[in-house]
């Protein structure tokens, strides 16, 4: 090989600088986010559906409910505890939820979803 | 294997008649009894809603306070511009509200009198039928509904429907709050905290309030006008021979938007 001193050396400056950015950011992973309970939220104890559901789910049941509220009418959730709740996003999950920026975005922007709930729906103002 | 055609007509025969079923069959066995049953209406539960309104009680005053309460209830803001209006219920004159009926000699207070026009909520709505994601349908109780969600604004539905009752959101309403101007405009929008403002790029249009009758609470507009005048505006079931519209219907003489186009329309005008 002519040179081959010179294309190796170039070779792993080049795959160096390539993994530059892995190395740098190695081992600063950020952590995923905790969501913020309110006192509200903390108090009832109890969500619509089991933490770990609500965790993992919380979009499905949300897509369930407008779909039912809007397209058939359904306007009242029973949940397992018996309890009844309004199904509305607005009134109902950010009344309890109210601090939006810690208890949704913190986490969508974490992992890098972006609904566009907010676009209509009207968020509540959160106290500073 | 197979059936002859004397064989189908025999089996399509038995099943016909045990299918009678629904209203027909009970009124057959029960007479009166569905009847009975169906007296008193909750407001959560018509079959076919329907409002008349009487241009005789209404004036300039109970119109605005009507369009007012409207807009404020489902945040619909003023955009300052014919182009951009977004309206579920608005101001019109005779020869834009009735056009067939219109004539040189209509008398002055017809001529320049005004109306208030609203979406049709029709028996048979063209705009549901041109709807290729079914954003727009037909209710069981017979309102023409919007679901935003699915809206993807190809604007069939406003082709489509007679009355102009369907606006374009061309830009983000919210856009209100960043001009100066329009700020001025719509003081405290969005009005109600507990209704959804619209997005860029859908339609939307008048729903009869189908969020307050689940609540049991009338029309915002109906209430609007009842608090100036009592029965300016009636809204009722017109499923229910015994219903307030009915009754209304039956002593009146009223008219429809351009019932010659077969839209079969549920606002009623007393004139």
């Amino acid at each position: 090989m002519y040179d081959g001193g010179k294309i190796i050396t170039g070779l792993i400056i080049g795959i160096g600088l390539l993994m530059a950015p892995f190395f740098y950011n190695a081992g600063k992973a950020a952590k995923a986010p905790e969501p913020e309970l309110t006192a509200k939220a903390k108090e009832a104890k109890q969500c619509v559906m089991e933490k770990a559901y609500m965790t993992s789910s919380h979009f499905s049941l949300l897509d369930d409910w407008r779909n039912t509220v809007v397209r058939d009418g359904e306007r009242y959730y029973t949940a397992k505890s018996g309890k009844v709740f309004y199904k509305s996003l607005q009134m109902t999950c950010l009344d309890c939820h109210s601090n939006k920026s810690k208890f949704c975005d913190q986490c969508h922007d974490y992992v890098g979803v972006d609904p566009y709930c907010w676009d209509c729906h009207i968020e509540p103002k959160e106290k500073k | 294997m197979g059936l002859d055609r004397r064989e189908f007509l025999k089996v399509a025969g038995l099943a016909g008649l045990l299918g009678l079923g629904g209203k027909a069959a009970i009124d057959m066995f029960a007479p009166g009894e569905l009847e009975a049953s169906m007296e008193t209406i909750p407001l959560t539960e018509g079959k076919r809603w329907a409002m008349v309104i009487d241009v005789h009680k209404i004036d300039e005053t109970i119109i605005k306070k009507c369009v007012e309460a409207c807009h404020r209830e489902h945040n619909v803001p003023d955009l300052a511009s014919k182009k951009e209006e977004i309206k579920w219920i608005w101001k019109e004159d005779y020869e834009h509200s009735f056009p067939e009926r219109h004539h040189e000699y209509v008398g002055e207070d017809v001529e320049h009198g005004s109306f208030l026009l609203l979406c049709n909520h029709c028996s048979n709505p063209p705009c549901c039928r041109v709807c290729p994601t079914k954003a727009t349908w037909q209710r069981e109780d017979g309102i023409v509904m919007m679901d935003q969600h699915r809206c993807i604004g190809c604007r069939f539905c406003m082709a489509a429907c007679p009355f102009g009752a369907r606006s374009f959101n061309w830009g983000d309403p919210r856009r209100v709050l960043e001009d100066e101007k329009l700020k001025e405009l719509n003081p405290g929008y969005p009005t109600n905290q507990d209704y959804p403002t619209r997005s860029k790029g859908v339609v939307e249009k008048c729903t009869f309030c189908a969020e307050r009758l689940a609540k049991g609470q009338l029309p915002a507009c109906v209430e609007a006008a009842n608090t100036v005048k009592k029965d300016a505006l009636v809204f009722g079931d017109l499923d229910e021979p015994d219903s307030n519209v009915r009754a209304v219907l039956r002593n009146h003489y009223t008219i429809r938007r351009k019932p010659e186009l077969g839209t079969n329309p549920n606002v009623f005008y007393i004139v």
